[in-house]
């Protein structure tokens, strides 16, 4: 039987990434279905707690889908969501989590397809540490 | 296995849409159905064929009222298309409509893993179980009312600004026009004939003028900055500092040119982009708004001799700061043509190396025969894109106007002045809609078009004269072209102006290319996160007039909207802070972009307070936090977290 794919959470941004989400699905672009969305009003809204919550629930890997330069809130967005990773990188170190399962990228309302890669490489890398794990 | 929701007692109902079959030809509604109604809290959970229709929000609205439900959850498509149908269902049926969610089991299900239909209904369950668990403990929330008042202050008399004022003054809206330079029309008053119309910048800036003046409830203010504002929207209190013109009424205007022709201090003149000198007491041209000279007092010398031949200066005149109260502001603070660097295409190294706004304007002050620096010009080389889609540069964006404006000008050149020689030398001409017709007129009539490609730009070889642009030309197949001219025009693109006192005071979003940001560029194009802050214009990003007039009419019914019921609804997704967890550290109201934080004290300890009327609800002071403290309503930590754990299935 095929093995599911990892599980990611994505936190997606309610003006910027989430339109991108939904558009990858218009386009019927796939990806794969373990991948779970919620919602934020912006990535720099985004807690450290809630992230480490979703590993420990369970999630292989956390992306923020993140407004980059493309914020509505201001141009501070980009600097306080890398400083939530960089606080996040140092729970995770503590708890034994590979950093690099946690992933930010940019993207903007319309990035579907670069939403869309970004998954499937994501998944990939996951699945790979797995297979190499077991 | 599937987590289960925490239980909070409300009593939930679910509906699952299958859209038609969009949705349930890949998820299997009546599983999703079963496992979602065994679910603790979930009093129904319904299949819908078309949540949205009449006939089915009629359903839910009695569903509510006879069950009765406390919270319903509705999966179906996009929040973004049916939150406020839904919301709308809500409240008909007696719930806040805050105790309704949307879940998306469309285009992030069932579109997106069309080709793995098991799985698909699997995420379904998981998205609906973290909506239930949302709604379970969602709280009512209540939009906060605020009475606005019917006016507006509009930043900038350029074309959009004075266009929006008109319309904003018939809709029955009070208008103060706020124009930083002592005349109105901005840079469109520099540009003499223009396409698409031939209708001169001075044409349609006299004609907006006359149409302002005839509105009593629009109030000019010229020579005039915002200095400070506070409050928000509806309720905006803004301070105008406004700069002395030094000339009054009485004086004809035979007194005031033989005052300025008295005057002996001369110097460049910005109007002209530096080509000719002006006194220190001026108007840009005869038949220029506000009808008044105006002195230039840092280069003015007070030596009083314009004084002799006209009473109606006064270099004694003091600045006056005014307050005024509006329910919307409306910019329209408009761009920059760009300048070069030096040496960018020989720019400043030549004088015959000129920029196109330089060109216009000789257009515009020539007469008769085309000579530069006391010289015919027969042949003219226009090297476009300069300063606008750069790929290495900071103006990656396409500044849209100068193409056609280019073209048009060209066509200037060859008919009025007869000039026989001009090439264009380009990266690709756009001349997008119907200004495509003037680039068939131009390459029918002699006009030659060169193209370059980023990496392999033109060169201009400025030690000889004439001047030679050397173009390795993709249209001949990479053929090297070698153009001898008497004039170099830079096609300058757009870049924003410099307003950096005005960005602060009002906060204004910026986006990657520095022009003001918009929310949505799509959906909503001329609003901006600061509530009942509109932009139009070029301020926005570069555009011709027709596109910032069209953009000014859009802002105009944002405003209209906004001020015309007499009080605004505000969205109640703001932060909110636990006084009893905060120990007001002051980290979130450093981060907090808006000035939405105060401390204040309850019984003696300092705590965080949001000014619920500055807050955006962006949440950037949640994660700073140290005590979770701080919340943003409709997405508080539990709710978050309720809804990790019902996804992580
Ligand atoms: C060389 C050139 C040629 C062009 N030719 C054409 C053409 O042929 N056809 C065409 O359709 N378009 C043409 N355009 C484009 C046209 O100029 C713009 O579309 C138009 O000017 C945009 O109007 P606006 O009101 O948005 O901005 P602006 O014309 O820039 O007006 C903005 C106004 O805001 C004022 N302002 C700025 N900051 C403040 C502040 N802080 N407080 C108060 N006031 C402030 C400014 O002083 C100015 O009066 C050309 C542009 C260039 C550069
Ligand atoms: S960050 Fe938290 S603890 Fe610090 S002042 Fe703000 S609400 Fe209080
Ligand atoms: S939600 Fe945003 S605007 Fe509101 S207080 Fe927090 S940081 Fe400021």
């Amino acid at each position: 039987m095929e093995k599911d794919p990892p599980k990611i959470l994505v936190f997606s941004t309610e003006k910027i990434s989430d339109p991108a989400l939904d558009l990858a699905g218009l386009m019927k672009l796939h990806y794969p279905p373990t991948v779970h969305a919620v919602v934020v009003p912006c990535s720099s809204s985004v807690r450290p707690s809630w992230i480490m919550h979703a590993f420990e629930c369970g999630f292989a890997g956390v992306f923020i889908a993140a407004d980059g330069s493309d914020c509505p809130y201001g141009e501070t967005c980009i600097e306080k969501t890398a400083k939530i990773v960089e606080r996040t990188h140092v729970m995770m170190r503590e708890k034994g989590i590979p950093t690099e399962n946690l992933k930010m990228a940019a993207v903007c309302s319309v990035c579907a397809e670069l939403f869309v890669n970004q998954m499937r490489l994501f998944a990939g890398e996951l699945a790979d540490k797995t297979t190499n794990a077991t | 296995m599937i987590k289960e929701p925490n239980f909070t007692g409300k009593r939930i109902g679910v509906y699952i849409c299958q859209c038609g079959s969009n949705i349930s030809d890949y998820v299997d509604v009546e599983k999703v159905r079963e496992e979602i109604s065994r679910g603790k809290g979930v009093s129904l959970a319904k299949i819908t064929m078309f949540a949205c229709a009449d006939s089915a929000q009629k359903e839910i609205v009695a569903d509510i009222q006879n069950e009765p439900l406390d919270a319903i959850v509705v999966a179906s498509c996009s929040p973004k298309l049916h939150l406020n149908t839904f919301r709308g269902v809500a409240e008909r049926g007696g719930l806040n409509p805050y105790n309704y969610v949307q879940v998306n089991i469309r285009e992030q299900d069932s579109w997106a893993h069309s080709d793995k239909p098991a799985q698909a209904t699997l995420k379904a369950i998981h998205l609906i179980r973290a909506g239930i668990a949302k709604v379970s403990l969602s709280e009512p929330l209540t939009p906060m009312t605020i009475p606005a008042e019917n006016s507006v202050a509009i930043v900038g008399a350029g074309v959009a600004g004075m266009r929006a004022a008109i319309e904003l003054a018939d809709l029955g809206v009070n208008v103060h026009l706020i124009e930083r330079e002592h005349f109105v029309g901005g840079r469109v008053a520099q540009w003499g004939k223009m396409s698409m119309t031939n209708q001169t910048g001075e044409e349609i800036i006299t004609e907006l003028y006359h149409e302002v003046k005839k509105r009593e409830s629009i109030r000019v203010y010229t020579g005039a900055n915002i200095i400070a504002s506070k409050g928000s929207i509806g309720n905006f209190n803004i301070q105008v500092k406004i700069q002395p013109r030094y000339v009054e009424p009485p004086c004809d205007p035979e007194s005031f040119k033989k005052a300025i022709e008295a005057c002996p201090v001369e110097v460049d003149d910005e109007f002209n982009f530096n080509l000719t000198k002006r006194k220190a007491i001026f108007f840009n041209y005869r038949s220029e708004f506000p009808a008044m000279p105006v002195v230039d007092m840092a280069a003015c010398t007070r030596c009083e001799e314009c004084l002799k031949y006209c009473h109606g200066i006064r270099l004694d005149q003091q600045y006056r700061i005014i307050e005024i109260h509006v329910g919307s502001i409306f910019l329209a603070t408009g761009f920059n043509p760009y300048e070069p660097k030096k040496g960018e295409f020989g720019y400043q190294e030549h004088p015959n190396v000129i920029t196109f706004q330089q060109l216009k304007r000789l257009l515009d002050l020539t007469k008769g025969e085309f000579r530069f620096r006391g010289k015919k010009i027969e042949r003219v080389a226009f090297i476009y894109c300069v300063g606008s889609r750069q790929i290495d540069g900071e103006n990656k964006y396409c500044a849209r106007y100068c193409c056609t404006s280019a073209i048009h000008a060209a066509i200037q050149l060859r008919q009025e002045l007869k000039v026989p020689f001009i090439y264009h030398i380009n990266k690709g001409i756009r001349t997008y809609g119907k200004q495509e017709i003037l680039y068939e007129q131009s390459s029918t009539s002699g006009d030659v078009y060169l193209q370059f490609v980023e990496d392999d730009p033109p060169v201009v070889e400025v030690l000889n004269n004439p001047i030679k642009v050397t173009v390795n030309d993709l249209l001949t197949a990479h053929m090297e072209v070698t153009v001898t001219t008497d004039l170099v025009v830079l096609i300058t693109g757009m870049v924003p102006r410099v307003n950096t006192e005005l960005i602060s005071i009002l906060k204004v979003p910026l986006g990657k290319d520095h022009f003001y940001n918009e929310i949505h560029p799509k959906l909503r194009p001329v609003e901006t996160m600061i509530d009942g802050l509109v932009i139009a214009g070029c301020c926005q990003g570069p555009r011709n007039i027709a596109e910032s007039a069209s953009s000014a009419l859009a802002a105009v019914s944002k405003v209209y909207s906004i001020l015309n019921k007499g009080e605004i609804k505000l969205e109640p997704t703001l932060a909110i802070v636990n006084p009893a967890a905060c120990e007001w550290c002051g980290k979130c109201l450093e981060a907090c972009p808006f000035d939405a934080i105060e401390r204040i004290e309850t019984e003696k300890v300092p705590v965080a307070r949001i000014i619920e009327s500055n807050c955006k609800g962006c949440g950037m002071c949640t994660p700073v936090c140290p005590t979770e403290a701080i919340d943003i309503k409709g997405y508080t930590n539990p709710e978050v977290r309720s809804m990790i754990e019902a996804m992580s299935g």
